[in-house]
């Protein structure tokens, strides 16, 4: 399925040197990417390599540290998302950005309805071009334009979105793994599409996890890695398990694993748990053991987690900490049983900003120390010592207020909140993303320290080479499902990520 | 000094040096009427009933929520009170009718916003309705008189000169602040105003902590209607609903509270109301006309909501 090259005429969409950094991490190092008119160019890359950064640079909504981007040879600069697409660019996330109470029509017009009599909306002709566009790309038989957007299914209302963009004169489609939410049915009408934009000169960046869809829609293939640019290929002469290989290979940084002694009793015991978003999940955690969670973004790793901690409700399933049966309705029970969860999302989900490092440390113990419920705070301030002491949290005082720590301090700083309740089961959710080098070498040895000192720990990262590094056994998530439960001694990067991609479509 | 500024606290400065702004400015320009021990005691009286639901209205806003319905618990819980007292001639059945009536009406609050998910706003605007009308139904209208001395020595009562009005605020006063600061209660009504989901999963139970807190309120807000009887001589079901909610909230606000919640402080609001006493005070005693001294309030308020905002805004 090749195409004509486009031979000295400059590319549909150029990236030259593009770097961006958010606080200590770099997302892009230095890319530089084509995408040629009437190509389908496929971006590959583990969680967190830096693909959704770049879709972001050229929609406008992030901005290049440096760099520069051109279109058919000009070099453009996109204050604003607008910007962007009257530059002819459109990204279409995963999640399609309708308006979900007005009609396909309105949606693919939105902005500039069709007007008469000065401010009145003509519907008639906004209905009549709403179904021509629709037709021209066959889908008049099947999207009415007079269909509420939020009664199509997500298939349809990702086409509604491309075909929206195709009014301003198109030029560069991004799809940001356009097929997770579609059925193989549905997914085919998309590449159907997106062989037909192809056809009419339309460069296309296509994100996407699944080697099958990218080795049979794409004509060349890129891979980053850790926001580098690892090569561009042929997607004729790539296969898959030369695709994985250059997707891995990077190395752990930073706290090396030590030998560890596993042996422990037995503390959580997980038997069919299933929620809405994970089946049938089984597994055991040991003291002292350290199991890594692996999966894509969407396999279920948070919702697995905040499933077992109570905070989303379970269909079925059984749990038991220590042999005893618990029911963890709520994060109280779980806390109370002894399994705490430290959150993906820090702000969001764990850091009071408003209060003290004194107050967002001491939150999960008030109970504990408030005999009559009246907080004793010099013992308040002996066990936040004690503990962020030990997590070797960085602050000038603790009655500092929390939005001046670094994210890594923020971060140390919920493990001793967590550690001070005194823990059997620890959830740890991503607990190094977004924090500098130092800091995530501090976690690796804190979470070392942990299991040596009992404590059974269930690590969910995005990053291969932390789960590698750090984990005693890996369950390997897919679609909400485990997949495999491997060794970490002779595991790899290729064979977790094996594991963890879809096999399907 | 230096302890009394830590318990004031370095948030609510601001607050204390446009307190004492005010005080320069009225007290210069009348400063024969102004500064008496007579007229203090008069500013002290007249904010004692707004000051106590003010402070209810406090913890409410600090939990995430608000109550807009204080003002008809106050009226429903005066009328009850003043019922209650009419077949039985006892002061301590009429405190006790008016916070239990209050304490209701807090909770059902809560439950509406807590098992109902129901919008704060929402709940209460009807709750301000339906209690209000409750108070003019079972009074028929019209204001029930207090005929129980004791009862009514609360409202007009003097102990080594001090009003007990004034004496049944501070001692509220003292309380509240001590909750909010002292105990493990006062500290998760912060966390799970400041960041609900955090508080959650840090083991908080929220709806509990939502219920209690709206119960609180009603409670305090039945205190206070026991003042306002008692100082009336009677239960009156308009007595609550002459605009006590709109002026507790903006005191709370004047005060440091956030709408968002998770921030502010009962000393806060306490300065805000001391404020809006004295510019009301100052202005009667410099006779300028009422409708004006509405614009003023209003233009306090404006102002002192944006020069927070404008401070908080500050760090990233």
């Amino acid at each position: 399925m090749l195409h004509p090259q486009t031979g000295s005429k400059p590319p549909r969409l150029g990236f030259t040197g593009i770097c961006k950094s958010f606080g200590v991490v770099k997302a892009l190092r230095d890319v530089s990417l084509d995408v040629r008119a009437g190509e389908v160019l496929a971006l590959m890359g583990e969680n967190g390599a830096g693909k959704s950064t770049l879709l972001k640079i050229m929609a406008g909504a992030y901005h290049a540290d440096q760099g520069a981007i051109t279109i058919d040879g000009v070099p453009q600069h996109f204050p604003t998302p607008l910007h962007a697409r009257k530059a002819g660019i459109r990204v279409v996330y995963q999640e399609p950005d309708i308006v979900p109470g007005t009609t396909v029509a309105e949606n693919i017009f939105i902005g500039e309805l069709p007007r008469r009599a000065g401010r009145l909306v003509d519907w008639k002709r906004l209905n009549e071009d709403a179904a021509q566009l629709l037709s021209t790309f066959r889908f008049g038989q099947e999207i009415d334009p007079e269909t509420i957007a939020s009664d199509l299914t997500p298939a349809k209302r990702q086409m509604v979105e491309i075909l929206r963009s195709l009014r301003q004169g198109l030029k560069v489609l991004a799809l940001d793994e356009p097929t997770s939410s579609l059925s193989e049915a549905e997914a085919h009408d998309l590449f159907d599409l997106v062989r037909r934009l192809r056809a009419d000169g339309v460069g296309i960046l296509y994100v996407s996890h699944r080697m099958n869809e990218i080795l049979g829609l794409s004509d060349r293939v890129a891979v980053l890695r850790d926001g580098s640019l690892v090569g561009v290929r042929e997607a004729a002469e790539l296969d898959q398990p030369q695709l994985i290989s250059m997707m891995v290979g990077r190395a752990l940084d930073s706290g090396m694993r030590k030998q560890r002694q596993a042996n422990g009793a037995t503390v959580l015991e997980v038997e069919g748990l299933t929620s809405e978003d994970v089946t049938d999940i089984s597994f055991t955690l040991r003291a002292g053991e350290v199991v890594g969670l692996a999966g894509l973004i969407g396999a279920g790793r948070t919702e697995l987690s905040k499933a077992l901690f109570g905070a989303l409700p379970r269909r079925s399933g059984r749990v038991r900490i220590a042999g005893q049966d618990v029911a963890l309705r709520s994060p109280r029970e779980a806390v109370d049983a002894g399994l705490v969860y430290v959150p993906e999302e820090r702000k969001a989900d764990g850091l009071f900003l408003e209060r003290s490092v004194m107050e967002n440390a001491s939150i999960a113990i008030l109970r504990r120390i408030s005999p009559l419920r009246i907080i004793r705070k010099k013992e308040e301030r002996r066990v936040v010592t004690e503990y962020t002491r030990r997590m070797r949290v960085k602050t000038p005082s603790l009655d500092q207020w929390i939005g001046k720590l670094s994210g890594g301090n923020q971060q140390k700083l919920i493990l001793a909140r967590w550690l001070a309740t005194h823990p059997r089961v620890l959830i740890l959710d991503e607990p190094t993303r977004g924090i500098d080098v130092g800091a995530k070498a501090d976690v690796y040895a804190l979470i070392d320290e942990l299991a040596a000192a009992g404590a059974a720990i269930l690590l969910v990262s995005s990053e291969l080479p932390e789960i590698l590094g750090l984990s005693d056994r890996i369950i390997c998530l897919q679609a909400g499902r485990i997949t495999a439960t491997l060794d970490a001694q002779g595991a790899s990067e290729e064979a977790v990520l094996r594991e963890i991609m879809p096999r399907h479509l | 000094m230096r302890r009394l500024l830590n318990a004031i606290g370095p948030q609510n400065l601001s607050l204390l040096v446009a307190l004492l702004v005010l005080v320069a400015i009225f007290g210069s320009l009348r400063p024969d009427a102004f500064f008496s021990p007579r007229n203090f005691t008069a500013i002290l009286n007249a904010i004692t009933i707004l000051g106590i639901v003010a402070m209810a209205q406090t913890v409410v806003i600090i939990s995430g929520g608000i109550d807009v319905s204080v003002g008809s618990i106050v009226g429903m819980a005066s009328v009850v009170a003043a019922l209650a007292m009419s077949s039985v001639d006892s002061a301590a059945v009429g405190i006790l009718a008016a916070v239990a009536v209050g304490g209701i009406g807090g909770a059902v609050n809560g439950l509406l916003v807590t098992k109902g998910r129901v919008n704060p706003i929402i709940t209460t605007l009807a709750t301000l309705a339906i209690f209000q009308g409750v108070a003019y139904i079972v009074s028929n209208g019209k204001a029930i008189g207090v005929l129980n001395t004791d009862f009514n020595w609360i409202g007009a009562g003097r102990i080594a000169g001090v009003p007990m009005t004034v004496i049944v605020f501070s001692v509220i006063a003292v309380l509240m602040v001590y909750f909010m600061r002292a105990t493990d209660m006062g500290r998760n009504i912060y966390a799970i105003g400041g960041n609900p989901n955090a508080a959650r999963l840090a083991g908080i139970r929220l709806e509990r902590y939502r219920v209690g807190v709206y119960t609180l309120t009603g409670l305090i807000c039945g205190v206070a209607a026991v003042l306002l009887t008692a100082r009336s001589t009677s239960g009156q079901p308009s007595s609550g609903s002459a605009g006590l909610e709109l002026e507790a909230i903006t005191a709370a606000f004047l005060g440091g509270c956030a709408m968002a919640g998770g921030r502010g402080t009962i000393v806060g609001t306490i300065l805000g109301v001391l404020i809006i006493g004295t510019l009301n005070n100052g202005m009667l005693l410099m006779m300028v006309p009422n409708f004006y001294q509405l614009l003023a309030k209003g233009v306090l308020l404006l102002g002192a909501v944006m020069i927070m905002e404008f401070r908080t805004r500050r760090p990233a």
